[in-house]
């Protein structure tokens, strides 16, 4: 049985009667070799795709090297987001501040990549070294004329919500700015996609789908995105929220300073993502849209259901653990295993708060284990109690299943296989399918299975 | 094209300082690596190290949040420490500072010592703390550094001379260090090879998840290095203030050999001629014939690789073996890049003055920079790590994989590059790009040469 340090225990639930709530939200235990990265890498991730923005990591070279290239997040014109620019501080920068290398750093790059918008990451040592880097953006912004965003991105200060958070913050000055400006459009049914990052071309898939309904998106934030858009999009009827734990913020803000309402969804999963668009069409309660809705979703369920249930077969009565990043996502998973006959055995996430984990307590069947922050060790431990055959998660949690000997599904941000929107479920269910029925385990079975 | 410099980085061609340090704890049996910072560093080196040994990689933080970062971060450290103990047993731990830690001033050493003999349960693990400054060097100043912490903490006795053989390989792969275990083995000397992360890093498969991999250089035998009649330690970049070898020579009066990596003739006979003079007879009939037999290849494979250009970019030690060991068959290495700042000064001391004046050194460059110089010089072939894939792709040139990461292909951990052995892949490898280039262009598509 995993072996859980005292002062995580209540971050560990099981559920049987009379279980407590999780405790989580917590700064991640010392020496507990936590999954979790840190408060950059939230605000990387979110604002990482919008594609013709320069991102300038301000801070020493490693969080520019660490993260380049990392997400599989496409565009379909400009690539500025994939070079990882820093200003490389070094010893010199440390002791007498880093403000003068990043105004250089800013006036060459905008001048060589002519960007529509710089956002620039402080990292860790920013803070403490004092240097004002929301002056240098303004000077930089006024002289260059494009929006120059600080995103308070200090590695050290939270966890990687406040990252997400950070990166709200950002987009909401980004699309605060040119209030005035006059927007047409005709149709008059326009959304913002919020939370889906165009991984492996997912936004795409969720566009089309819109596109099908007779809805107009005005941008997805941050998928495949441009400034421009994003500028504009404070004109939507409706903003539809994917991955709640990082643009929950943004929603709320929009709401409150624009009054654009805001629903929940998910894409993963046939039953959530046919959810999500039937939503959007009862929103704007128009008859041809709702008609055009079902027939995406009859003809996308008719074209995937019997393949799934191929799938379904082979998979029948296996058990699964899911531990990704945001608890949300993890409560769709645990729906589309079960559309391909599998039970959830152990599920956790990096950032979930109260409200996710009560929703996840709701779907998970009794004697579950609900893990918040977890590390290898205590996954390693619950995966051999609960004998479980497949680990969905990321690159870290990757060599834990393959090292026990079972099968692993990607389901983090660096994944080439769209597992959003039908097709994605289709994907998905053949992912977990050719994991769990490779001829490679003959050899490498755990004792347990 | 006149040369635009820019002040910041464009695509780093380095990491940052921890990463090398983790590296080195990796390679110690028993040991386990901690990071004292913020929990975000750990992470992404856990990633990075992950994506190119398909292994667990395990490390430990402290996890600073905002008030570690204000009040001082020595009960985080003190807690992180015990709860490592506590889940993972370790016979060591590896503390390396970062970036966050250095700024607000932390005494890792003196922490080491309080934390020692506040209780004396925990002075029997030995600890060893390394500053690591994100901001200062490379990750190769990391991995340096660290060697030289663990050699100057662990070693401590001077007794009776043995016959051991201390070797100090620095960043090689994990099929390097086995073929440097297999070479001494065969010279029938007894030696300490430090670090040796062949097995920790490129394990077999386990059944059951294990908290630190089997492997490493045994402490034991770290602690009877000050009793050596040699150390050779590779790679020429080295400063002497920053060499282990050096210290170990200098403190216990050992004879010292400073080589560079041994890729090519030359300097794999530098290599086998130095053991041999070490060992006091000549080398095994074994090496003798790879010798032979690499030359032979040498000839046969000539006329497909004269005159070819060569962009070889990487770690500085790396770049100028690969460099000394393409132009040995006819190859110009047209162009040698690395983010390191002393790739001249290692570049003059093993390759001939004339082959210097064709050689095109970039230090202190990114990717960006090397892509754009790469672009006038037109080479034939690139040679590094995957980072260089997308400059190969847009300029459609080949790239052959060497060095460290390999993060887009599988078996970067077991990919030979030293001795006559490891030269013989890399040459079999490199002739066979440009027969293959030359067939593919081929308007014929013949099928022998």
């Amino acid at each position: 049985m995993a072996v859980v340090l005292e002062e995580r225990k209540d971050q560990v639930l099981r559920l049987e009667n009379g279980a407590k709530d999780i405790v989580c939200e917590k700064e991640s235990l010392a020496g507990s070799v936590s999954q979790r990265a840190c408060v950059f890498c939230g605000s990387r991730v979110v604002l990482y795709p919008i594609a013709d923005a320069l991102h300038l990591i301000h801070g020493p070279i490693g969080c520019a090297a660490y993260t380049w290239d990392i997400r599989g997040a496409l565009s379909s014109g400009p690539e500025l987001h994939r070079i990882s620019f820093s200003t490389d501080l070094t010893e010199t920068d440390v002791i007498y501040g880093g403000e003068k290398k990043l105004y250089q750093a800013l006036s060459e790059l905008i001048d060589e990549y002519k960007p529509k918008a710089a956002f620039v990451y402080s990292t860790c040592i920013i803070g403490i070294i004092g240097d004002d880097v929301q002056s240098v953006c303004k000077k930089a912004a006024k002289e260059k004329n494009i929006p120059v965003l600080p995103v308070h991105s200090e590695g050290f200060k939270g966890i990687k919500k406040d990252g997400y958070k950070a990166a709200c913050d950002a987009l909401y000055r980004l699309m605060d700015e040119n209030k005035d400006e006059e927007y047409l459009e005709d149709n008059p049914f326009t959304i913002n996609i919020m939370g889906d990052f165009n991984l492996a071309g997912e936004t795409w898939m969720i566009k089309e789908y819109y596109q099908k309904m007779g809805i107009k998106v005005i941008t997805a934030l941050t998928g495949d995105s441009r400034v421009d858009e994003i500028k504009k999009c404070r004109h939507a009827k409706l903003n539809i929220v994917q991955c709640s734990g990082s643009m929950m913020s943004l929603a709320k803000k929009m709401k409150e300073v624009y009054g654009i309402p805001y629903i929940k969804v998910s894409y993963f999963g046939i039953e959530d993502v046919s959810d999500a668009l039937y939503q959007v069409a009862l929103f704007f309660n128009d008859k041809t849209v709702l008609e055009k809705t079902q027939e995406l979703v009859r003809s996308e369920i008719e074209r995937i259901y019997p393949k799934i249930l191929e799938y379904r077969k082979a998979l029948e009565g296996k058990k699964a653990a899911v531990y990704v990043g945001g608890a949300f996502k993890a409560f769709s998973l645990i729906k589309a295993l079960k559309t391909i006959g599998m039970k959830t055995e152990i599920v956790g996430s990096q950032t979930g708060n109260q409200e996710d984990y009560k929703l996840l307590r709701e779907v998970s069947g009794e004697g579950t284990i609900i893990v918040d922050d977890t590390n290898p060790l205590e996954l390693s431990g619950f995966i051999r109690e609960k004998k479980v055959q497949i680990l969905i998660g990321g690159v870290k949690e990757r060599p834990i299943a393959y090292k026990m000997g079972i099968g692993f599904c990607d389901h983090n941000h660096e994944r080439k296989t769209a597992l959003a929107g039908f097709q994605g479920m289709l994907n998905f269910a053949y992912e977990v399918y050719s994991t769990v029925e490779s001829p490679v385990w003959k050899w490498t079975q755990p004792d347990y299975l | 094209m006149e040369k635009k410099t820019f002040v910041s980085t464009r695509n780093a061609c380095k990491l940052c300082a921890p990463f090398g340090s983790t590296l080195v704890f990796k390679g110690i049996e028993g040991a386990l690596p901690f990071i004292h910072g913020s929990q975000g560093c750990a992470t992404y080196i856990r990633r990075y190290m992950i994506s190119h040994f398909r292994e667990p990689v395990d490390i430990a933080s402290s996890s600073l949040g905002e008030s570690a970062t204000i009040f001082g971060g020595r009960k985080n450290l003190s807690a992180g420490l015990k709860n490592v103990m506590k889940q993972y047993n370790p016979k060591m731990i590896g503390i390396a500072t970062n970036c966050l830690s250095e700024t607000i001033g932390e005494n890792i050493e003196q922490y080491i010592k309080e934390f020692q003999s506040n209780d004396k349960a925990y002075s029997k693990i030995p600890l060893v703390g390394v500053s690591a400054p994100s901001y200062k060097g490379t990750h190769q100043t990391g991995f340096h550094e660290a060697v030289r912490s663990v050699v100057k903490t662990l070693v401590k006795r001077k007794g009776e001379r043995k016959k051991l053989l201390s070797i100090l390989p620095g960043f090689v792969s994990c099929e390097d260090l086995r073929h440097l275990k297999e070479i001494l083995e065969d010279f029938g000397l007894d030696y300490t090879l430090l670090p040796d992360y062949s097995e920790t890093l490129d394990g077999v498969f386990w059944n059951e998840y294990r908290k630190i991999p089997e492997g490493g250089t045994p402490i034991r035998r770290i602690k009877e290095m000050g009793m050596s009649k040699a150390v050779i330690e590779l790679g020429k970049s080295l400063l002497k203030s920053e060499s282990a070898g050096s210290w170990l020579s200098k403190e216990f009066d050992i004879p010292y050999y400073n080589l560079p990596l041994p890729i090519g003739i030359q300097e794999s006979d530098r290599f086998f001629k130095t053991l041999e003079k070490v060992k006091g007879f000549p080398m095994p009939e074994k090496y003798k014939k790879e010798r032979g037999r690499l030359l032979d290849a040498y000839i046969d494979g000539h006329k497909y690789l004269f005159g070819k250009k060569a962009v070889i970019y990487g770690d500085e030690d790396f770049v100028a073996s690969m460099a000394s060991f393409v132009s040995e068959i006819g190859v110009i290495p047209v162009l040698c890049a690395s983010g390191e700042d002393r790739l001249k000064e290692t570049l003059k001391t093993l390759i001939d003055p004339k082959i210097m004046d064709q050689i095109e050194v970039l230090p202190s460059s990114d990717f960006m920079e090397i892509a754009e110089k790469a672009e006038v010089l037109k080479p034939d072939v690139f040679i590094g790590s995957s980072k260089g894939y997308f400059m190969a792709r847009k300029m459609k040139v080949p790239l052959m994989r060497a060095g460290f990461p390999i993060h887009d292909r599988m078996g970067g951990q077991r990919m030979l590059h030293l001795g006559y052995k490891g030269t013989q892949m890399l040459f079999d490898r490199l002739v066979n790009i440009f027969i293959e280039v030359k067939q593919e262009t081929s308007p014929v598509g013949y099928s022998y040469i």
